[in-house]
């Protein structure tokens, strides 16, 4: 990808303090998405995907420690006051969210609620009916209410509203996964035309890496809040280089692939608590390929092959010690 | 595995709901289904939301009256009175789809497990009890019993659900989505298990499931449910591989799992079993309508009029699809 990042992550750090304690749910998490750039996230449940996609635009709840840097635009999140903050957030940046429809009204017309969205943040000359029709509902569904409308439609008002202030970054949390699979691939495929007209930076979240594999240039893959593996979408998959993306993987078989069939594979033990996160490497305790040095040792993320990719396991050559 | 002597067998099976409003239409959530389940297969339900599946699953448990049909499990129609449905319920169980929900959770693994040979009296509880527990992975089961759910991982929540059902040694197991609430890479493990008490345990699996990588990775069979009916039933590698019905095309082109296929996204209004199409039930949706093959193959207004039965196709697959049919008979040519 050319061009300069929309969105640049440093070393983020995100801590919740509950009743029990400091939970540190993301650990140092670096990433950068480019301008018409899809980055996929990718983990499971307590890997802190979420974490991560909330932290962007300060949705965390109060009292949570976030440290590190986001540049929006070079512009740091982190450091914003509140009302730059709330003209970034829609304007720079917008979230689609898993099961958006319970965001709706129910109670107000779809028409109505994307109009305030335009008129809280003073745009003007867009039509909350072109809105729907750029994400494929007709003019006059903007009368309907949304119990009228069904699970995808109603997802599809929820990306027209991401939509409504010409956002550059556009964070998509699971915005398929309650929804069926005939449904899901028109909304796939309806995110996908409008990024490609539009040159939306987009960073797709799920726990799906199946759906990753048709929407993602890039991958990043997560265990326990941080990076454990990312580089170019096809390659991350077809070649995993870190046992933990090997055996997610694994886990969406490929209909026709023999191997996968009377064969489902998945790993030993559960994703960690974050509260609780093993020492050294944090999947040494589920990884089919531990060694001694694996609990002892932290590694951080290191160039795989011509350095587009990376993975943080000591098992991948460094370069330093290809080089002595 | 014999196909002469099923251990279910569906003939005609229809569920009916009454309008909910008066004026309203009845929903035909399932609506003439014949299935054979033969002894010791995994068979794979599978079809998008609403299509009945789920409604036929509990018809075949007892749990929902049927409006028409006949249900036979192992030979014998199904008994509807209470000591009928008692019966059956001992030998086809049923495996929860989350089991964050299902699970009790002030109820120790003991006490959840126990549940069924409680009800039905049988001796020899403890033992019944820590055999099904190390029988699912649960080992060793002294160190579960006294446990509750919320001490345990999701994977091992899963496993105690399924530990429920195989302590009655049921002849039928019936899981609706498995493991659609769990974490990718705990996902293999319990479909890992489904298919070790199935070599090991004699136990016959009815998966109900919107998942073709989950049948792929586990069916001997699939059947593919459209608006409360079989559109496609046959061995799983051969469906998956060479979808015949164009519904079941469609399903597979949109998977991620197998995007080698060009992808055809289906249009048109979602399925409604409050009305049903006239003619063949997926028509307003059907690709080989909309691009003209149907009308090459001479059957364009028979999808349209005709309704249109499960036809066998090969060896031991069968497709519900004029166009399909037409293709394979020997006047069309």
């Amino acid at each position: 990808m050319t061009g300069s990042a929309v969105l640049s992550v440093r070393d983020l750090h995100v801590t919740y303090h509950g009743s029990s304690g400091a939970v540190p749910a993301v650990r140092g998490v670096s990433l950068d998405v480019h301008e018409g750039e899809t980055v996929g996230v990718a983990g499971e449940s307590g890997c802190g995907k979420s974490t991560v996609a909330m932290a962007l635009l300060r949705l965390l709840p109060a009292g949570t420690r976030t440290d590190g840097e986001i540049l929006l635009d070079g512009e740091d999140v982190l450091a914003m006051r509140a009302g730059r903050l709330r003209a970034v957030r829609w304007a720079g940046a917008s979230i689609v969210f898993q099961g958006a429809q319970h965001a709706l009204n129910p109670v107000q017309r779809i028409g109505d609620q994307i109009t305030e969205a335009l008129r809280v943040h003073n745009i003007k000359g867009t039509k909350a009916g072109s809105l729907l029709e750029l994400v494929g509902l007709p003019t006059r569904r903007a009368d309907a209410y949304p119990h009228e409308l069904s699970g995808g439609q109603k997802q599809r008002v929820m990306i027209a509203m991401a939509l409504a202030c010409d956002p550059r970054l556009l964070i998509a949390d699971e915005p398929t996964t309650a929804l069926d699979v005939m449904v899901q691939a028109q909304v796939l495929a309806l995110l996908e035309r409008i990024q490609s007209e539009r040159g939306l930076a987009t960073i797709f979240i799920t726990h799906d890496l199946s759906v990753l594999s048709y929407v993602a240039d890039r991958l990043v893959v997560m265990y326990a809040g941080r990076v454990a593996e990312e580089g170019p979408a096809a390659a991350v998959l077809d070649d995993p280089q870190h046992p933990y993306t090997r055996a997610l993987a694994g886990a969406f078989p490929t209909i026709g692939d023999s191997a996968s069939r009377f064969a489902p594979a998945g790993l030993p033990g559960d994703p960690p608590d974050p509260a609780a996160v093993p020492p050294g490497c944090a999947f040494h305790p589920r990884c089919p390929v531990v060694i001694d040095a694996c609990p002892l040792t932290d590694v951080e993320l290191r160039p795989v092959g011509d350095g587009d990719r990376r993975a943080a396991c000591l098992l991948v050559p460094t370069v330093a010690g290809t080089l002595s | 595995m014999n196909g002469a002597d099923p251990l279910l067998d569906l003939a005609g099976v229809e569920v009916h709901f009454p309008p909910r409003q008066r004026g309203g239409s009845v929903a035909k959530a399932v609506d003439g289904v014949d299935l054979q389940v033969r002894r010791g297969e995994v068979l794979a339900l599978v079809g998008e939301s609403g299509c009945g599946k789920t409604t036929l699953a509990r018809a075949v448990l007892g749990l929902q009256p049927v409006t028409a049909g006949e249900i036979r499990f192992g030979g014998r129609p199904v008994d509807r009175t209470r000591a009928g449905l008692r019966a059956l319920r001992r030998q086809a169980q049923l495996v929860f789809q989350d089991p964050t929900g299902s699970l009790n959770p002030r109820q120790t693994i003991y006490e959840i497990v126990a549940e069924g040979p409680r009800i039905h009296r049988l001796p020899d509880e403890q033992l019944l009890v820590t055999d099904a527990l190390a029988r699912c992975g649960l080992r060793p089961p002294e160190r579960f019993v006294l446990r509750y759910p919320h001490e345990l991982s999701g994977g091992q929540r899963q496993r105690v659900v399924i530990a429920g059902a195989m302590v009655m040694s049921p002849e039928l197991l019936v899981a609706d989505e498995p493991v659609s609430s769990l974490d990718a890479s705990v996902r293999g493990e319990i479909l890992r298990l489904l298919l070790e008490l199935v070599h090991t345990q004699d136990v016959t699996v009815l998966v109900v499931t919107h998942d073709l990588g989950l049948a792929w990775n586990i069916a001997d069979r699939i059947a593919v449910m459209y608006l409360g009916r079989i559109v496609e039933v046959g061995p799983a590698a051969e469906i998956l591989e060479a979808p015949q019905h164009p519904y079941t095309r469609a399903l597979l082109s949109v998977v991620p799992e197998a995007h080698r296929m060009d992808q055809e996204i289906l249009i048109g209004e979602a399925p409604d079993p409050t009305r049903i199409p006239r003619g063949c039930r997926f028509n307003p949706r059907c690709p080989m309508l909309r691009s003209g093959r149907a009308e090459e193959l001479g059957v364009a207004s028979a999808c349209q009029a005709d309704d249109v039965a499960l036809q066998p196709t090969d060896h031991d697959r069968a497709v519900a699809c004029h166009a399909v049919h037409a293709a394979a008979s020997p006047a069309a040519s």
